[in-house]
């Protein structure tokens, strides 16, 4: 199923960045394609039906489209195609359960968007058990009405809830870099975007490289690493002032920085002393500790949900695997033992799931060790020249990045590999993805 | 002797003489063998000058390849050491940045390291030819810019590589 979504012309979107650039305030970005390249059957059927419109104009999203794009790209869900939903119900009261048991469907969603006045919209859904005919939610969201695809999301995410007993995670927001022209005349972009790749805002713009972005807990500033000086340095940006400052600028590499998840440190990996090695840099203090002590590279450090200890790429073994190591430095526990190379590591936030980069001859996939399965190790991705993981807040979903033909693009893939969903640029490659955290509500 | 004098004074041992000078118009580039002597010139009569980065075979050879995974110099490229130690030396206030660079396979971080190693060795090999440590940096790119895009080996043994960049001469 292919659903190419906001197409706009290249050249119509630099038209609008270039306009846009001349006010304060967030810029758009170029827009991303968006398709579902693989689905799965063994998922759970829900039908959405499209929200009635009661009073007012109607809006320019759909909200329950957006729903159903949510539930299919999680991997859980089957969503009923919209031109297969025959009636459409805007309340429990009238829903015909005959009808969706025969299209095999588990649960239905319906629900209405009235006017709240002020360019405010109510928007009203109700979830139904269709076998047992049981109301399992009712709830209302009153938001404006340029704020409906977030409210999709997070109506999404409260079924999600509901009936997996997971948090959604649908509401939350990615993000990556995007490298648009050739040569000398590229153009880097931090870009911040809906989870679902819409909404597309630049944070920050470069003619140099810029990678690693890695976000505060509380979803506010982003640290990435910039070559706009000459050589790699580290920034951390608040996302919606756009004020910035240079955090770590020493000779040598300063690289893959990482929040601690109290935010108040960041864990990186600076050469000055050598070669690449973990450090720790205090935020508030700025006094750095080193973690890591040795002749080979480590990289790419990430904190265990608990703070307590720090997981990173090193080659100390001669080819690059995951290690771990406690925040006081110390001795370091290999941790990856299957794969010629594994690569930077993202941990689910129970820590029981390790995502990494793994490279066997020249196939470089991405794949999840699982320490509560006893280290079991499966593929989500079929390469072969993947190069970036992040797991989604919740772990149900992926974001990696990979290379076809010339063109980097995103994937996003449900934690059992089964479905996925290219996140890529009309023209110019997307890379380097990030999932932020939870947002508040 | 650097190469401006000298093509000076065979212009001048040429005046008068119109098929002389016709053949003094070709381009140093051309002239392989010619730049070869010219270095052994340079080697035993004094020091190389800026302009020998433009004309001098060896110096003008600024580009060091890798084998997959490996950061030794290959023996092939020892004698580009010896010649950029050398105009290291006859130059002090001269200045190169080595820039370390790798092939797509594997992330942009760990690639970050991959290419420093590889600039760290290019500057070593400089150094025990005669370079000094202050009139060398290292800055990696990683896979960040790579100059062939294709998914072969063919192109990322031209990615493993790293250029000697002359920021004084």
């Amino acid at each position: 199923m292919i659903k190419p979504m906001h197409k706009f012309s290249s050249s119509l979107a630099v038209i609008l960045l270039a306009v846009a650039a001349l006010f304060a305030g967030p810029v758009t970005a170029q827009s991303l394609n968006i398709d579902i390249v693989k689905g799965t059957l063994t998922a759970t059927p829900i039908a959405v039906v499209p929200f009635a419109q009661q009073g007012g104009t109607p809006p320019s999203t759909d909200v329950a489209d957006v729903m159903r794009n949510d539930f299919n790209r999680s991997g859980k869900f089957r969503s009923l195609a919209k031109s297969d939903v025959v009636e459409f119900p805007a309340q429990g009261s009238d829903i015909k359960f005959a009808t969706w048991r025969l299209l095999k469907q588990d649960y239905i969603v319906v629900g209405r968007i009235k006017d709240a006045g002020g360019g405010m919209l109510r928007v009203e859904y109700e979830l139904w058990d269709v076998n047992k005919q049981q109301s399992l939610l009712a709830q209302a969201f009153t938001a404006p009405a340029g704020d409906l695809r977030g409210v999709a999301h997070q109506i999404a995410d409260q079924i999600y809830e509901k009936i997996t007993g997971v948090r959604g995670a649908f509401w939350t927001r990615i993000a990556y870099i995007t490298a648009v022209g050739l040569g000398d005349n590229t153009t880097y972009s931090l870009i911040v975007a809906d989870s679902d790749g819409f909404n597309p805002q630049v944070v920050a713009r470069s003619k140099e490289s810029l990678l690693s972005p890695a976000w505060s807990p509380d979803g506010r500033k982003i640290a990435y690493v910039s070559f706009e000086g000459g050589n790699s340095n580290i920034y951390i940006q608040d996302i919606t002032t756009g004020s910035r400052q240079l955090v770590s600028s020493h000779k040598g590499i300063n690289g893959a920085p990482a929040f601690s998840p109290d935010g108040s440190k960041l864990a990186l990996s600076l050469s000055y002393v050598g070669n690449p090695e973990i450090f720790v840099l205090d935020l508030g203090s700025r006094q750095e500790t080193r973690l890591t002590n040795n002749l080979a590279i480590d990289t790419e450090p990430v904190w265990a949900p608990d703070g307590q200890s720090i997981y990173f790429t090193s080659d100390r073994s001669g080819r690059p695997q995951i290690y771990q190591t406690t925040v006081s430095g110390g001795s370091a526990d290999r941790i990856t033992f299957q794969g010629q190379n594994n690569l930077k590591p993202s941990v689910s936030y129970d820590g029981k799931q390790i995502a990494m980069v793994q490279g066997n001859g020249n196939v470089y996939r991405i794949a999840i060790l699982d320490r509560g399965l006893g280290g079991q190790l499966r593929f989500v991705s079929p390469g072969p020249i993947d190069d970036a993981v992040s797991f989604a807040p919740n772990a149900s979903m992926l974001l990696y990045a990979t290379t076809e033909g010339t063109r980097g693009v995103l994937y996003s893939v449900s934690n059992d590999g089964m479905v996925r969903q290219r996140l890529a640029l009309a023209d110019g490659s997307v890379q380097e993805p990030a999932w932020g955290p939870y947002r508040q509500r | 002797m650097n190469k401006t004098v000298r093509v000076a004074l065979v212009a001048l041992l040429c005046v008068g003489a119109a098929a002389c000078s016709k053949k003094q118009e070709v381009k140093p580039q051309a002239q392989a063998p010619e730049s070869m002597a010219q270095t052994e010139t340079n080697q035993t009569t004094g020091k190389y000058t800026p302009a020998d980065l433009d004309t001098d075979a060896c110096l003008r050879q600024r580009v060091v390849y890798f084998d997959f995974d490996k950061t030794e110099i290959k023996p092939e490229f020892q004698q580009i050491m010896a010649c950029h130690a050398k105009y290291l030396q006859d130059r002090p206030m001269s200045h190169i940045r080595l820039e370390g660079n790798t092939d797509e396979r594997g992330t942009r971080e760990y690639n970050l390291g991959l290419g420093e190693r590889r600039g760290n060795a290019v500057s070593s090999a400089l150094q025990a030819a005669g370079g000094s440590a202050s009139q060398l940096e290292v800055i990696s790119y990683g896979k960040e810019k790579p100059v062939c895009r294709e998914h072969n080996e063919d192109c990322w043994s031209k990615n493993r590589r790293v250029e000697i960049v002359y920021t004084a001469q």
